[in-house]
């Protein structure tokens, strides 16, 4: 593969009229099996970046590539085709379905791929396995801790082993320990070859990713790469 | 950069996504499709209570035939009375088909009493007439004391009784004395009531020779049954004022006593209506009650909706499991309700000791309509919610 998972190419965005800007002029390439955070505070535009490099939301100019993909030349199958199969999402909220069981949550993550409901539910029960919940997968997310229902979030977005993970605030709601935690499992995961994205306003989380882009007003202010970080 | 894999819904898994919408919460299911069971019950009812009275109807009809028909004398082109011909029986006998053919004649002026002892002004409204031909055996009537009359006792005076002219003068049994025409004549047989031929339950019948002898009968019938094959009772029906009456057919008429039993016993038409009415209301106001949930849903549903997209959902995807949602939500009131509906109609059939009878097509049909209120109903919220944007997962916090 040559072609960088990501490639924003003079994103903006703006949203409503007169018209806000959210994002403006963004450019930004992400290798295959990269790991880094985007970070800035508070209303800087990071969610509006995840959004679009999650083909979630469209560009009002300039170009976004997902895997070689111009996203502006794919119709709305196409555009959730990517989501299904090349991109796993990771969210603040977890946004794990109450009444069913984590397995059942997490074999929703292949829920449209047409995968038959067996095989979902065995490579859900690899990937809880691999996230360190394979003793809680009959467990319903209540019954779960804020770090167990990451995990589980996690797990959802890995089961169809995707090419890119985007996290956004994946450890907002958790304390330091189960934070540690999730951001351990991500490594692993960017380690076994994913590019993984987190997008946070927490600086202390981004110290901790290899490369930093740093955003503010909806511009990149600093992109940073450190070698040296793995050990932390 | 390879070909794009395709998002793909299993029609399993859109399923149980259905059934999983409306298990989330199963009061509101539950309440909103009461409107759509309530007008599908009212429908099945209305449709089982008919069919299950006119089970009981047909039933009757099989024992009694729908073969025979009944022919009277009519009117003419200026109102005037106008009698059957002396020779119609007869005549009737020819036309090919017909199997048995039997008569009264009504004898004018001439009235039955208890014994001579009543006034002559209380006829009781009973008449007497002249039993002609196989009138047993076209109409299907029965004895219920006594016996019909032979070769003998048709030439003496005696007489058969309807079974309402029994019961008026309080006869019981064959070999009572009864005061008819001036005389005394033995009651030789009581007849049952039968449905197809009820003017034969307030007479009194003779034979023939003995009432052209003592009652001046002249010959003339005044109504004539007839039973023929099956098929042939259109072609018979056709035939019978031309060959009665060829000069002035339609004076002659003719009916068809089984068609008007059939449609008495049916239920109430403004009564029918009426349900049937409210029935069309309630699937109405019940469709409306559930676009509204779903509207509702859909609203309440908007990061569920936002994940599913961002799992790799199309448009398309969201829009089925919306409408399949509704169309199940429609369905289990429609389900709900034509098991009430059948409730009903056992419970009015039991207290009017019918059968329960509903096609099973009606059952079948109540539960398609719901699906396709649903389905309906289902449009608009479904459109709404697969326009809910993919961001929705993210934004909400
Ligand atoms: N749907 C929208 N309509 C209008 N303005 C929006 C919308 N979404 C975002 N914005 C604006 O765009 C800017 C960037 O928002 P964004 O959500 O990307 O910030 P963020 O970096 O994710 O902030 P936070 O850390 O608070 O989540 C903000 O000024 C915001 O008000
Ligand atoms: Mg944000």
């Amino acid at each position: 593969m040559s072609a960088p998972i990501i490639e924003l190419r003079g994103v903006t965005r703006t949203y409503g009229s007169p018209p806000t800007t959210a994002l403006a002029g963004i450019d930004l390439v992400i290798e295959e099996g990269e790991m880094l955070a985007i970070v800035g505070t508070s209303g800087s535009g990071k969610s509006t970046m995840l959004n679009i490099i999650g083909s979630l939301d469209q560009a009002s100019s300039g170009e976004a590539y997902i895997a070689g993909h111009d996203l502006a030349t794919l119709d709305d199958a196409q555009l959730s085709a990517l989501r299904a199969h090349t991109i796993g999402f990771i969210f603040q909220q977890f946004h794990l379905s109450d009444g069913v069981s984590a397995l059942d949550n997490v074999a929703t993550g292949l829920l449209y791929t047409g995968i038959p409901p067996r095989e979902r539910k065995e490579r859900a029960e690899v990937a809880l396995k691999r996230v360190g919940l394979g003793h809680r997968m009959g467990h319903h997310p209540r019954q779960l801790s804020g770090g167990e229902r990451q995990r589980v979030a996690i797990a959802r977005a890995v089961v169809g082993n995707p090419r890119l993970i985007l996290a956004d605030e994946p450890t907002g709601s958790l304390d330091t320990a189960s934070g540690a935690e999730v951001v351990a499992i991500l490594r692993e995961l960017n380690a076994a070859g994913t590019a993984v994205v987190v997008i946070t306003h927490d600086n202390e989380l981004a110290q901790q990713m290899p490369r930093q882009v740093r955003i503010s007003d909806g511009q990149i202010l600093a992109d940073q790469r450190k070698e040296a970080s793995w050990a932390s | 950069m390879g070909q794009l894999k395709r998002s793909k819904l299993r029609s399993g898994d859109l399923l149980s996504l259905g059934f999983h919408g409306l298990r989330a919460r199963p009061m509101r299911a539950v309440l909103s499709s009461l409107g759509i069971a309530i007008g599908i019950a009212a429908m099945i009812a209305v449709i089982g209570i008919s069919t299950s009275s006119q089970a009981l109807v047909k039933e009757k009809l099989s024992v009694l035939g729908t073969n025979m028909l009944t022919v009277s004398g009519g009117t003419d082109m200026l109102g005037q009375d106008v009698d059957l011909p002396k020779e119609s029986v007869a005549n009737i006998r020819r036309i090919p088909g017909v199997e048995h053919v039997g008569s009264i004649g009504a004898i004018d002026g001439v009235n039955i009493y208890r014994n001579d002892q009543i006034d002559a002004s209380r006829t009781g409204g009973l008449s007497v007439a002249v039993a002609d031909g196989d009138l047993l055996t076209a109409t299907g009537a029965n004895l219920m004391h006594g016996s019909w009359f032979n070769e003998a006792t048709s030439k003496f005076p005696t007489t058969v009784l309807g079974r309402t002219t029994a019961e008026r003068l309080g006869i019981q049994r064959a070999g009572s004395m009864v005061w008819l025409g001036g005389q005394q004549f033995t009651v030789v047989g009581i007849l049952d009531s039968t449905p197809l031929a009820p003017e034969l339950d307030s007479v009194a019948l003779v034979g023939e020779p003995i009432a052209r002898d003592l009652l001046g009968y002249t010959g003339t019938p005044t109504m004539i049954f007839e039973r023929s094959s099956e098929e042939r009772v259109a072609a018979v029906r056709e035939l019978l004022p031309p060959t009665i009456n060829p000069q002035a057919p339609t004076s002659v008429k003719v009916s068809r006593p089984s068609d008007a039993l059939a449609a008495k016993n049916t239920v109430d038409q403004a009564f029918t209506g009426l349900l049937v009415g409210v029935g069309s209301i309630a699937l109405l106001v019940g469709g409306i009650g559930v676009a509204n949930t779903m509207v509702i849903s859909v609203l309440e549903r908007r990061s569920e909706i936002g994940l599913r997209r961002a799992l790799g959902a199309t448009r398309r995807h969201i829009r089925l499991q919306f409408l399949f949602e509704a169309m199940l939500l429609s369905a289990l009131g429609g389900l709900a309700g034509t098991l009430l509906g059948w409730l009903v109609t056992a419970i009015a059939a039991r207290s009017n000791g019918w059968a329960v009878s509903i096609p099973p097509a009606v059952l079948f049909a109540g539960v398609l309509v719901t699906i396709a209120v649903g389905a309906l109903a289902g449009v608009l919220p479904a459109v709404r919610a697969s326009r809910t944007a993919p961001t929705a997962a993210l934004a909400s916090a």
